[in-house]
């Protein structure tokens, strides 16, 4: 495997920055954010929508009595709180465990180990 | 937004709370002066600090991801979430819990996709970020453009918005009385921003935020200590007292009454759940930390702290909505803007009882220290453009020293601080909800498309940048202009005029996919190659860290 190149040691040359890009160090760094974070925006913004279109236009589900005074429409509402939460969290531990190691090794050897 | 959409929904006319908000206003007027003296003292202590443009702009970069989490909830929850939302569940019981979820939603695109690259490769503006791989000039002075547009509606709204409510709260009914009120609004921000920076307005939204969730928590308690802890008599309580039974606990009473409401509610929630992301004065935000995890931390408190702030808003609406007659709410206010104070009152023993004047009386100082952190927030972020953004790098080509873009920033300050105490004084007539509903929808059409696709898409180019940024700010504020919100109904800044052909009060339904359109059409028909080489360093130094300031 190849791995970002690392600066040259007494010169000030900024790196090459799209060799680093080009690298499947970096490449890996790149599909783990995106390969996460981009089904997980889709998904939560299409539970946002089904969420709103259902509270417009199924009024009689939504009112739907589950227990006491709470209906579907409070469950869910509060449902969109708890998704909110716990994807935050997701995202964090997917984060330090799959991106901040491999990020902060390819930023440690393009400033040179300073 | 919602917020303030309802304190003008009526029209202008806010009336005197009911139950004399006059026999508090000295106790109000003293809570109210404490938090004013304490926060300036600490802005002059901070100026002290301030010495460069990193202090200025960016409040050193050395607060804690907890700090600054704090100062973004701060931020973020203005007095029209806490009193507007409050307002709208009372009134219209289900329909108002829609905005606190929007709002809420709307900092997982924040937090998965905008904070941590922006802090990682940007200085101090959110035009640092969009002018990274594109032609300087022209990106910087459409960034700093549409970040000021966004900017001045929302404070335009703020100013105008809370001047209002701020009379209503001390019951001072004179016109000079109210444009004083606005002006010493003003006057207060400027000193924040122009003396203690980023470093003062981050201090200040973190005390706001401490009150405004303590005095929240207070009301909350003692709803629930009222119902028994129990969820499902609260909401019975409220529905039965609202006079509209179980329909009051189910969506619809506010949007649910023509196809037309319907869409709009829709184009609203899109304009929501998108617009956070790409507010200037939330991502200059990012930069007050000192490393992208601190970013990502900072956004997670964020979350925890708006989301239970919002969750507590129901019992506050709906307490508000048990407790008292529906009647007394709209008589205090016709779109139910004082629920929270006269909720305080209530739950603290009923008007004349010393527990519920001190309460109101708490209540109302929360929501002015409320007001005027919002505010301060607001003017950093559009001076800060100004300076940074159109004055050195556009105007200057970047050759400016530390000590002159300081300076800049600074005369920005009072300079956008004057312009909205004007435009403050004469806006106290307008109906304020389209300046805020479209400072959502430009952030959403404006800005959004072009941070992420500078920050993702390796094919996005300088026309592409313009065409998004000028297309997704000219269409929003063009449908804003063509519609109700502006003319043809009773309830329109003209109501006697009629120019309205567009029919939804929000344009974000239109304008933000058309905002990502022109982007993606910009880049494709440019006939300049995108900049492959600068894409390679903002790509590697938005992911990894690498060389951030």
């Amino acid at each position: 495997m190849s791995i970002a190149p690392s600066k040259d040691s007494g010169t000030h040359e900024p790196p090459d920055y799209r060799e680093v890009q080009a690298s499947e160090e970096f490449g890996e760094l790149r599909r783990a954010h995106r390969s996460f974070a981009f089904p997980l925006t889709l998904a939560f913004i299409l539970w946002y929508l089904v969420y709103v279109l259902l509270s417009s236009y199924a009024g009689g589900f939504m009112g739907t009595k589950l227990f006491g005074n709470v209906n579907v429409a409070f469950v869910l509402g509060v449902a969109q709180f708890v998704t909110t939460f716990l994807i935050a969290w997701w995202y964090s531990r997917h984060a330090a465990a799959k991106l901040d190691p491999k990020a902060e090794a390819i930023k440690t050897r393009l400033e040179g180990e300073a | 937004m919602s917020n303030l959409q309802q304190l003008h929904q009526q029209g202008v006319e806010l009336q005197l709370a009911a139950g004399g908000a006059g026999e508090h206003r000295a106790l109000i007027i003293t809570l109210f002066g404490v938090f004013v003296a304490a926060t300036l003292g600490i802005t002059v202590w901070a100026g002290r600090q301030t010495k460069g443009a990193e202090d200025f702009y960016a409040g050193g970069r050395q607060f804690s991801g907890f700090q600054n989490g704090l100062a973004i909830s701060g931020d973020y929850m203005s007095a029209a979430s806490f009193l507007g939302i409050a307002g709208v569940i009372a009134l219209f019981g289900y329909d108002g819990f829609l905005y606190s979820i929007g709002f809420l939603v709307a900092w997982l695109v924040a937090l998965l996709l905008v904070a941590e690259p922006l802090r990682n490769s940007g200085r101090f503006t959110m035009g640092d970020v969009l002018a990274y791989r594109m032609r300087q000039r022209p990106v910087r002075t459409a960034a700093g453009t549409s970040t000021i547009v966004v900017s001045i509606f929302y404070l335009l709204a703020q100013m105008a918005g809370a001047g209002a409510l701020v009379t209503l709260l001390l019951g001072i009914t004179s016109e000079a009385g109210k444009i004083l009120v606005v002006v010493i609004v003003g006057i207060v921000m400027i000193l924040y921003v122009t003396i203690g920076g980023m470093k003062g307005t981050t201090w200040v939204q973190m005390v706001k935020a401490v009150l405004l969730i303590a005095g929240t928590l207070l009301i909350t308690f003692l709803v629930a200590l009222k119902f028994n802890f129990n969820i499902s008599t609260l909401l019975g309580a409220a529905a039965e007292n609202s006079g509209q039974g179980a329909a009051f606990l189910e969506p619809g009473l506010k949007y649910g009454a023509t196809a037309t409401s319907k869409i709009d509610f829709i184009s609203l929630g899109i304009a929501l759940v998108l617009g956070t992301a790409g507010l200037p004065h939330i991502l200059i935000r990012f930069y007050t930390v000192p490393t992208a995890k601190a970013a990502r931390k900072s956004v997670n408190w964020a979350i925890g702290i708006i989301g239970v702030f919002y969750l507590m808003t129901i019992a506050l609406g709906f307490g508000a909505a048990a407790l008292i007659k529906p009647d007394t709410i709209t008589a205090s206010n016709k779109s139910g803007n004082t629920a929270a104070p006269l909720l305080a009152e209530a739950i603290g023993g009923g008007a004349g009882s010393t527990g519920g004047a001190i309460l109101l009386a708490v209540i109302s100082a929360v929501a002015f220290a409320t007001i005027l952190a919002v505010v301060a927030g607001l003017t950093l972020a559009s001076s800060s453009s100004f300076a940074h953004d159109l004055y050195v790098n556009v105007l200057r080509k970047g050759e400016a020293s530390e000590k002159e873009e300081v300076g800049a920033a600074r005369w920005a300050t009072v300079g956008i601080g004057t312009v909205a105490i004007i435009l403050g004084v004469f806006a106290r007539g307008l109906n304020v909800a389209g300046l805020v509903a479209l400072a959502f929808a430009v952030a959403a059409s404006a800005n959004l498309p072009t941070i992420l696709y500078s920050l993702f898409w390796k094919r996005f180019t300088t026309q592409g940048a313009l065409w998004s940024i000028y297309g997704g700010l000219v269409s929003s504020v063009f449908l804003v202009l063509f519609s109700p919100v502006v003319s043809g109904k009773e309830t329109s800044m003209f109501p006697a005029a009629d120019f309205d052909f567009f029919p939804l009060e929000n344009p974000g339904l239109i304008s933000i996919p058309l905002g990502f359109l022109l982007g993606w059409l910009g880049s494709l028909l440019s006939k300049e190659e995108p900049d492959v080489r600068k894409y390679a360093e903002l790509e590697v130094r938005s992911l990894t860290g690498t060389g951030a300031h």
